[in-house]
């Protein structure tokens, strides 16, 4: 079985509001000091992606990005933890596209590596949050994608994974190959690397490819592959002046903020 | 003129409170563009269902009404979804923010070959056209986005929009929508389904939510909060931390990687307001903190602010409650 796990890497979203600062004519958030990660939910597929690798002898799992080069990080990361190979997009055209245009160059990529049976994604980038790239990506590949999974369990080619639904979860039974965009349950959280693991990585190949290589010309790019775009970007004024309630002891702040609520017709 | 096509994903339950919030952004989209707000109720059964719709801003009803609905099924939906956009001939089609729109809006974008928005909680109409607002990086930063194709799907998230008081006096056209659903050409089949909803309000309907955190110490005060959600019929929330420390189920969960929520009023209990935790109260309109830490930064949020140990506040809170709801 050959698993793909999609990856994506971001800044880092612990990162707290006071010091987070936007480039509004690039429309971009000012990196600063904050480190780059691998996006939190993407963790959670890779996690559930080894966790069957290791269940099932002979699985191979390849990681892809798309990103520059810096997203090697992800990817040494994720040799790390015991990915077989790791696959980097990069290439000048893939600038600024939005998620149709990902979605196309993951797929050329799954395709050039020989397809996949499983394909695993994040359910949502922690930057953008828009949700979209796996379920598009399984549109190209015409596959199946089933959304919001925390569990995936293997039988022969059967596949039977848990996903959240409305009021509770649902159970999905299907066949390979098939897609999934992963949430986060307890069992997916990720593995911490061993220091010497992390050492071998440095040593391991990173497949590079770029538009040319994945057989993609600009037009392939467009016109829906940059159907969004972000006009404008900026940081809410948040300066809300918080009203603090004072009082001598807990019964009168109680009793100051039930007058207040009133006050403001919440209660 | 622009023709706006809500959609209610209703399974074989009632109509989404979110149908009444899609219907309210519609019809001011199709206003400032003198144009018409169809909406697309899609389910088994659903005839009962279309009943105050038309006061509540519609002006065509699309019903697609199969045995093969009454479960969410993609394949189903995306069937369903087509049909009813195709007959409506709409150019913004709005999808509710929960688990159903989301899942369904990427599939039904690329098959119009529409630009798709996600998790918008403003719709700005102006002579220009018409601009998303989401919420990125966590709350941190809010996008506005155009949308370049001739055809735009948006997943507006819920309790952002507010739906019109009803008018009684408006019509609407209702139409049956045939859709060609063949279960055999299915290619996942859903086998079960495994109810985790608590009792009462769901959290992401709630006008008001109780949420408690790390700092409470352990699983007995969520009780309290309970009390005092259930006396302000509201629901109880939690952060990552109480969720795993066990204390609280993870569908209580609010934050960036549990249920993003935009209530009236939230109280946060002993909550310090990670980011992760802010990212999923970006909209609520009212916030509300009760932290010892005069430095947490749920206070850098918070409207209004107790700096308080919770027990000593909480027993007097719940009081003043109970007798101002005697």
């Amino acid at each position: 079985m050959h698993i793909v796990v999609c990856i994506k890497q971001i800044l880092d979203p612990e990162i707290p509001p006071a010091r987070f600062q936007v480039d509004p004519s690039a429309r971009q958030a000012v990196r600063g000091s904050a480190g780059l990660v691998i996006s939190p939910f993407d963790e959670n597929a890779l996690e559930l992606g080894l966790q069957l690798k290791e269940k099932h002898p002979g699985t191979r799992l390849t990681a892809v990005t798309m990103g520059d080069e810096e997203a090697v990080e992800a990817l040494r990361k994720a040799l790390a933890l015991g990915a077989d190979q790791v696959v980097l997009a990069a290439d000048p055209a893939f600038n600024g596209l939005d998620s149709y245009g990902t979605a196309r160059v993951l797929a050329r990529c799954i395709e050039k590596l020989g397809g996949a049976d499983l394909v695993l994604f994040g359910r949502q980038a922690g930057d953008w949050d828009h949700g979209l790239v796996g379920s598009l990506a399984a549109e190209e590949l015409a596959i199946p994608c089933v959304t919001l999974v925390r569990e995936i369990q293997m039988d022969g080619d059967g596949v039977r994974l848990v996903r959240e639904g409305e009021g509770g979860v649902d159970v999905i039974a299907g066949r390979l190959p098939l897609a999934a965009t992963v949430t986060n349950a307890d069992s997916n959280q990720i593995r911490f690397p061993k220091v010497r693991d992390m050492m071998l990585a440095r040593g391991k190949p990173i497949t590079r490819w770029s538009a040319q290589d994945l057989g993609l010309d600009p037009a392939d790019l467009e016109p829906t592959a940059r159907a969004a775009e972000i006009d404008e970007l900026f940081v809410p004024d948040r300066t809300s002046s918080c009203q603090f309630i004072d009082g001598e002891d807990g019964a009168e702040k109680a009793r100051k903020l039930v007058q207040k609520l009133r006050e403001l017709k919440l209660l | 003129m622009a023709k706006v096509l809500a959609f209610a994903l209703t399974g074989s339950g009632p109509l989404p409170q979110s149908t009444y919030e899609l219907l309210g952004g519609a019809r001011a989209v199709a206003d400032a563009a003198g144009g018409q707000v169809h909406l697309a109720v899609l389910g088994a059964g659903v005839a009962g269902k279309i009943g105050d719709l038309a006061a509540h801003g519609a002006d065509r009803i699309l019903v697609v009404d199969s045995e093969h609905l009454a479960v969410y099924h993609p394949d189903a939906y995306l069937a369903a979804a087509r049909a009813a956009a195709e007959a409506s001939g709409a150019d913004v089609l709005l999808l509710p923010g929960d688990t159903r729109g989301r899942d369904l809006a990427p599939r039904l974008g690329y098959h119009l070959r529409a630009g798709i928005v996600t998790d918008c909680v403003a719709l700005e109409a102006s002579p220009d056209g018409l601009r998303f607002v989401k919420p990125v990086y966590g709350g941190k930063a809010m996008a506005r986005i155009t949308v370049r194709t001739d055809r735009k799907v948006a997943v507006m998230r819920q309790r952002s929009l507010d739906p019109r008081a009803p008018d009684p006096s408006r019509r609407a056209e209702v139409l049956n929508v045939e859709a060609a659903i063949d279960p055999s050409t299915f290619r996942t089949q859903v086998v079960d389904h495994i109810s985790e909803e608590t009792t009462g309000i769901r959290l992401e309907d709630a006008p008001v939510v109780v949420s408690g955190g790390r700092g409470l110490g352990g699983p007995e005060p969520f009780k309290q909060l309970e009390e005092l959600a259930r006396l302000l019929g509201g629901a109880v929330g939690a952060s990552r931390a109480a969720v795993d420390a066990g204390w609280v189920p993870p569908s209580c969960q609010v934050g960036q990687t549990g249920k993003v929520i935009g209530p009236d009023l939230y109280l946060a209990i002993g909550i310090s307001g990670a980011s992760q935790h802010l990212a999923g109260i970006t909209g609520a309109k009212t916030i509300v903190a009760i932290n010892k830490d005069e430095q947490a930064p749920i206070f850098g949020v918070a409207h209004i602010g107790v700096v308080a140990d919770y027990r000593e506040v909480l027993p007097h809170l719940l009081e003043e409650v109970r007798a101002a709801r005697a």
